[in-house]
């Protein structure tokens, strides 16, 4: 264990030397962003605005470019990520979503776009001291005191504790200045964490039944229509959220080729997978079931129960017409009345 | 208000409706959302108060060809965006029962809806009944709500581009404005149709979506009575009422004051002609203003 005082935090960013994307402001949000000179870093910040997903899986990037000279098509692919980068700050419930998002661009076939970030990324966590309202991450096996990364800091007072999991970990944070630590504090603040976390509003939802074997039972739920009346089919959820993973490829014609990306993709929307026959899901009822279940059902009963939510709570802040996973799983949990 | 949710129980029991919108509450304090309501038994999470913000006007759109009347609660400034789409063929009279809900100004988990503070009264537009108090009937505190619009007036050319350019970027093109905008009615937007080429799913420059809010201000221009949804759910709090009002503003000065949504004249003043109207050269001579 080692430490370092909280004032000192811009000089080991400084100090890193490679690009480092950190929780940064932008206008009146808190964003990840690549830290500059200048920028306000807001490490404090609980849920950022937009989530580290975007780091691994930008909202759009462009895969390929075709270009036809006479009978012959040339094809160019973008490069792979090749440069090593850090993000740092990352709080346990977005680290678990990487983990989410491991499970559909990890498994074959390997996406190698996603493949190349996440090799070249070190993690620096942050252990979550404070918390909101709208946290529930230990519903989904987040430890909130102790996130899975390269490397992690706990905040105790006015200064930064830190300790290296990994080799990427031990290599990245032996160039910080720092000094020899007791574990004292660290074990202190994480039962401190626990009990924080027990005065929370949705610290333990009952999440049983929502598995494969209880599939058609919740698909058919007469809630739904209730539940998905007020949505606006907007997707500010599904861009909110840390594990939201669907996507479009799309050909663009650039004037003298075709340039292939790929872009975020929204279960909420009419024209997500529409196919020539039309769309299965007609209605936002249909829409709205699909991302709940695909959470909360579909998901973990494909990947030996992981869920992909993870509680970050970012739903419940951003819905325009107050809906959220919250809600759904109260109302079709076994609790409900 | 217990009598609105009597009275809308009443309404429900005896046939007269066959279902009510409403709201009910979430899981936090502020929480509210839109809530349909089709038993007597799920009128038990009615609620009307504080915290009914949303305009429910848009709802209705959905069940303006439903089997009997559905009851909608509006405030006064819904029933301009309902009146509005009456105006527009876009909802049929008959299908709706409308309780006028007396309002005292609504708030958010942040304190009074910003489209409170610009509160443009107490009368009902359109209504079968109105369930109010003495207390909603009192004006509210509101600011002179172009003050935000004469800031922007007051900018260079240079300044306000750069204003609107830092604003737009955060865009995510969620579509949340429109979907939620009771102007904005087209039963399939350009923008969700993928034979349309202009889904704009990424961006080929980045100005693209600043194109989008500037041209969906002027589509609903005339037709957007200002009930401020748009930037109330913007997940990016990006201040679209700025650009609705910008154009109220111009109109009003160009053609008299105009509010959408008021009485029975279908004609507004972009969909009428008359030969006092402002020529094209006047874009030329505001054009910095």
């Amino acid at each position: 264990m080692r430490q370092f005082p909280e004032s000192k935090v811009l000089d080991i960013i400084q100090s890193i030397p490679c690009p480092v994307y950190a929780p940064v402001e932008d206008g009146s949000m808190v964003v990840y962003g690549r830290y500059e000179d200048g920028m306000t870093l807001r490490l404090d910040k609980i849920a950022t605005d937009k989530t580290p997903k975007d780091i691994l899986f930008p909202q759009w990037e462009n895969l390929m470019h075709f270009r036809m000279e006479g009978k012959t098509i040339e094809l160019t692919e973008e490069k792979r990520m090749e440069e090593d980068y850090v993000i740092f700050g990352v709080r346990g419930c977005d680290i678990q979503a990487f983990k989410v998002l491991d499970k559909v661009f990890l498994s074959d076939p390997i996406d190698t776009y996603y493949a190349a970030r996440r090799e070249h990324g070190t993690i620096v966590a942050l252990a979550c001291t404070s918390m909101k309202d709208t946290c529930f991450c230990k519903n989904f096996s987040v430890d909130p005191s102790q996130p899975d990364a390269d490397v992690v800091l706990w905040l105790i007072g006015d200064d930064y504790y830190c300790e290296a999991y990994t080799d990427k970990g031990r290599a990245l944070m032996e160039k910080w200045d720092t000094r020899e630590a007791e574990d004292g504090p660290v074990e202190w603040i994480k039962g401190e964490i626990d009990k924080k976390y027990e005065s929370l509003p949705f610290a333990h939802l009952n999440l049983t039944g929502f598995d494969g074997e209880h599939l058609m039972e919740k698909f058919n739920s007469p809630k739904w229509k209730k539940l998905s009346m007020a949505c606006l089919g907007c997707g500010s959820c599904t861009f909110a959220c840390p594990t939201c993973q669907c996507y479009d490829i799309r050909d663009y014609d650039s004037g003298n080729g075709i340039q292939r990306y790929r872009c975020w993709d929204s279960c909420m929307y009419s024209d997500f997978t529409l196919m020539a026959h039309g769309t299965n899901r007609p209605t936002q009822l249909e829409r709205y079931r699909q991302r709940f279940m695909h959470k909360l059902v579909y998901f973990p009963s494909n990947n030996d129960g992981m869920y992909s939510c993870v509680g970050c709570g970012r739903c419940i802040e951003k819905c325009p017409m107050n809906l959220n996973i919250v809600k759904v799983i109260k109302a079709l949990g076994e609790d409900a009345k | 208000m217990n009598s609105i949710k009597s009275r809308a129980l009443e309404l429900l029991s005896d046939g007269t409706v066959k279902r009510v919108i409403g709201w009910e509450k979430g899981e936090g304090e502020a929480d509210w959302s839109p809530a349909l309501f089709e038993t007597a038994e799920e009128m038990n999470s009615f609620v009307y108060g504080d915290y009914a913000g949303s305009n429910l006007s848009k709802y209705c759109l959905k069940f303006n060809l439903a089997e009997g009347k559905t009851l909608v609660v509006l405030k006064p400034c819904d029933t301009l965006s309902f009146n509005q789409l009456l105006h527009e063929h876009r909802l049929n009279r008959e299908k709706f029962y409308i309780i006028g809900a007396g309002c005292k100004g609504m708030k958010d988990e942040n304190g009074r809806l910003l489209k409170c503070n610009a509160c443009k009264g107490k009368d009902f537009e359109v209504y079968d009944e109105i369930i109010d108090d003495e207390e909603s009937r009192k004006p509210l505190n509101v600011f002179d709500r172009m003050i935000g619009v004469a800031e922007l007036e007051k900018m260079t050319a240079e300044e306000r581009y750069e204003f609107w350019r830092g604003e737009l970027s955060r865009c995510i093109r969620c579509n949340a404005c429109r979907n939620v905008c009771p102007a904005c009615t087209c039963v399939k937007c350009v923008f969700d149709n993928p034979a349309s080429g202009v889904q704009s799913k990424a961006p080929v420059t980045d100005f693209e979506e600043n194109m989008f809010h500037i041209i969906r201000a002027f589509h609903v221009a005339g037709r957007c009575t200002d009930c401020g949804e748009c930037s109330r759910v913007c997940p990016q709090n990006i201040p679209l009422h700025l650009l609705n009002r910008k154009f109220i503003k111009d109109m009003n000065e160009l053609y008299g004051d105009h509010q959408a949504g008021v009485g029975t004249e279908e004609r507004t003043p972009l969909t009428s002609y008359t030969k006092e109207d402002a020529e094209p050269s006047v874009v030329h001579e505001r054009g910095n203003a």
